[in-house]
Formats: C-alpha cells, structure tokens, sequence
C-alpha cells in the first residue's frame, strides 16, 4: 500500500475542519481567514486551548510542551499549521 | 467611593481604591434593607458562612442593615473543607451575634457522585491517582509568562510526595464539573432555609470576583442581593476592619476550600495576589496605563500587560456566568 506524504496543506484543512467543528459548531467556517487570530475572535479559551492540543496531539502524533502553550504557535490556523508542520520536520516527517 | 476615572487617568497609587468605611457601610445598609424588605418583600437574609473575609463582611453588614435577629448564617462544611472554615463562620457568628446552623454536606455530595466523579476525572491523566491522595488543580502567575492559563492537577500521595501534570480538557471539564456541585448544592441549602424562614439569600462574590466569573453559574453566583459585589478585594478587607470582624478572619488567606490539597485563589483562578490583581483591575476599568500600574504595585510594564490581557480574556471566557436565561421573544 502506498502512503501517502502529509503536507502542510494537508494540515492546515485538518487543524481548519477541527476548529470550525469544535470552535464554530460547524457554522460560518467560510469566514475564518487563515490568519485570524482565535483570540481575538474569542473562539479559544483556555479549555479551547487543551482541546486544540489534545487534537494535536492524538491527529499528528506530536507532543506539545507546557512552554510551547503560547499564542505564537497556537493563534490561528497558519500559525498553529507552522507550528505542526515544524514539529514534524523535526520529528523526521509524518505520513498519514 | 473611588478616586474619579477622570483623576486616574495618568497616575496611580494603591490609595485609589481607599474608600470613606463609615459612609459605604451606611450606604450598602441602606440599600440591602430597601432590597430585603421592600423589594424582594423577604423578612431577613440568609447568608452561607465559609470562615472568610466576603461571607463575614457581607454577614456584618446584612446585620447592619436588618440587625442580628433576621440574619441567618449556615456553616456548610464538606470532606475536603478545612477544618478551620466551620471553626472561623462560627466565630463570625458568635461575634456578629446571629443565629448559626451547621450543615454538613458530604452525604448529599456523595450520593451525587462528586467525590467518585472527580476522582475518575484526576485518574484519566494520572492512573496512579487513588485512595489517601489529596489533589487541587493550579494555574500559572499569569504575569510570569506570555502563554495561555491552561491548568494542571497537582496530587499528594499518602507518602507525602507531590507530582503535577497537565491536564487534558476532558479531565479539566470533569474535574470542574464535579467539585462544582459542591457550591451548588451550598445553594440548594442556603435556599431550603431562606424558604423555611421567608429570607433572601445573600450572594458573597467581591468586585474580583465577580467581574471575572469566578463564581459557579447557579452555585455561588446565584443570590437576591450581592451586596459587596461592587467592592474590590483591597475594600473589603477596609470594611472588616470598619465594621469589626475578628482579626483571625481578617489574617486568614483567602483560599478556595474546595479541593483536599490547601489551595491559594491566586494558584487556582487570579494568578496574582489580590491586592496587586485589584489595581489591575481598576486600572483596566478606568483606563489607567499599563506604565502606571507597573510602577504602583512594583511589576514590570510587560507583566501588568500580561495580567491586562487575562483579565480581558477571563471576561470573555466567563460572559455567559452572567447571563440570565434566555426567552424566545416576538
């Protein structure tokens, strides 16, 4: 069987289906840009934040520190896509 | 009360919540016995006692306003209570001269399931967690870093040694909703008495508080009259003073009481202490510089920054605490 790479576009509509299920219910996803930031949109609290990780997490097999719990890696949907992508470059890749 | 938003705009000192005891206390007086008696239509207030600084002021001037015959206090202790929170609400009591009545919770916590809940929650991230642990979950000083407030649970073992872990979100929602039955049911008593007598019942959260949403939705935030909900912590404790509340009260630290492991409201909820978190506050209400406030309580301009910004995240977070039930409407 074939396995295909995962990419960084792969990640970004995986991390943007998760907010917009978890974060939006489902509703009005076509209006969160790229670059919005979750806080000031107030759609990620505190608890958001241990949901995204735990996704994170259990999605692509990362393991996030408490140090790397910061709005620069963790903000909107292409900082937290950097953040993974990084992650699993250092990790040596990820296939899905 | 306060120094006018229009004089503070470019300075600040700690004397900017000093407030005139006499007169508030007249004033707060006044307007609980309008509401007590005239509005509310009730013929005294009951008040739960916790052995603090907000339940005592808040008992003393319930008696203020509606003397000490038609104050009821309830001492609500439960497993994890310390055992100083019933020795203190009775201390309060005797000193106040108003009725007391002790209610001990634990059974009813138990056959909901509270303690059992809890636990379960605890052990899905840490596996080892059993009988003869104590346990509290803790947030970090928020002014310390520039990351998001997510909280761990920290466990003692019956060996003395202490670990933490972070928590997940399940086992955070799990761990919050069951000790959150405890300041329910506290209600669900305070509010069989006020029935049985024909009282109001009196909700304790001070400005801090109440401004951030540390207060269970239909627990502790659910009351006829707040009458120190206007008043930052730092005003309470000048009205303990003011009005005569013992000193052991006044010197306690203000503590949760609601997890088996001692627990600091800063370590659970504010990340500051008090009387630093209260400038900050009032420095966000009347738009007070971060500078300014850095310089009055001795932190630097970034961290105030950082404690600006969890306020302002904490308001969000907790809006809907504050909402009433919503009606369909035409």
């Amino acid at each position: 069987m074939t396995v295909k790479p995962l990419s960084k576009s792969d990640v970004m509509a995986r991390v943007r289906q998760f907010v917009v299920d978890s974060f939006l219910f489902g509703q009005n996803g076509h209006t969160l840009g790229d670059d919005d930031s979750f806080l000031d949109l107030g759609i990620v609290d505190s608890t958001g934040v241990l949901e995204l990780v735990g996704f994170l997490e259990t999605q692509f097999g990362v393991s996030v520190a408490n140090h790397e719990l910061v709005p620069d890696n963790l903000d909107s949907m292409t900082k937290v896509t950097t953040f993974v992508s990084t992650k699993l470059q250092l990790d040596g890749g990820q296939t899905s | 009360m306060t120094q006018s938003s229009m004089e503070t705009k470019s300075t600040l000192s700690a004397s900017a919540l000093q407030l005139d005891a006499t007169r508030e206390v007249e004033r707060i007086a006044a307007a609980v016995t309008t509401a007590v008696f005239s509005t509310l239509k009730r013929r005294g207030a009951v008040i739960g006692l916790s052995g603090g600084i907000d339940s005592s002021v808040s008992a003393a001037l319930c008696v203020r306003a509606l003397g000490p015959d038609r104050v009821l206090g309830l001492l609500m202790p439960e497993t994890d209570s310390a055992a100083e929170s019933t020795r203190l609400g009775r201390l309060l009591g005797e000193s106040m001269g108003i009725r007391t009545y002790l209610e001990d919770i634990t059974p009813i916590l138990e056959a909901a399931g509270c303690y059992r809940r809890r636990d379960e929650a605890i052990r899905a991230v840490m596996p080892e967690y059993g009988a003869g642990c104590r346990s509290k979950i803790v947030l970090p000083n928020a002014a310390d870093h520039d990351g998001y407030s997510v909280f761990s649970v920290v466990v003692q073992f019956p060996d003395g040694r202490q670990t933490s872990t972070r928590l997940t979100r399940d086992a955070y929602l799990g761990v919050v909703a069951a000790t959150n039955f405890k300041q329910r049911v506290r209600k669900m008593m305070e509010y069989y008495y006020a029935d049985r007598h024909q009282y109001a019942v009196m909700g304790t959260p001070n400005r801090l508080e109440y401004d951030q949403g540390f207060f269970v939705k239909l627990g502790d935030g659910a009351a006829d009259v707040k009458p120190i909900a206007h008043l930052y912590k730092t005003q309470v404790y000048q009205l303990a003073k003011y009005l005569g509340v013992p000193d052991e009260i006044r010197r306690r630290q203000p503590t949760t009481d609601t997890y088996s492991l001692p627990q600091s409201q800063d370590e659970f909820y504010f990340s500051l202490p008090y009387d630093k978190l209260d400038l900050c506050l009032y420095g966000v209400n009347h738009e007070v510089p971060a500078a300014d406030v850095a310089a009055a309580i001795g932190l630097t301009v970034r961290q105030v920054t950082r404690v600006y910004r969890d306020i302002a995240s904490k308001r969000r977070a907790t809006t809907y605490l504050h909402m009433p039930p919503m009606l369909i409407t035409d």
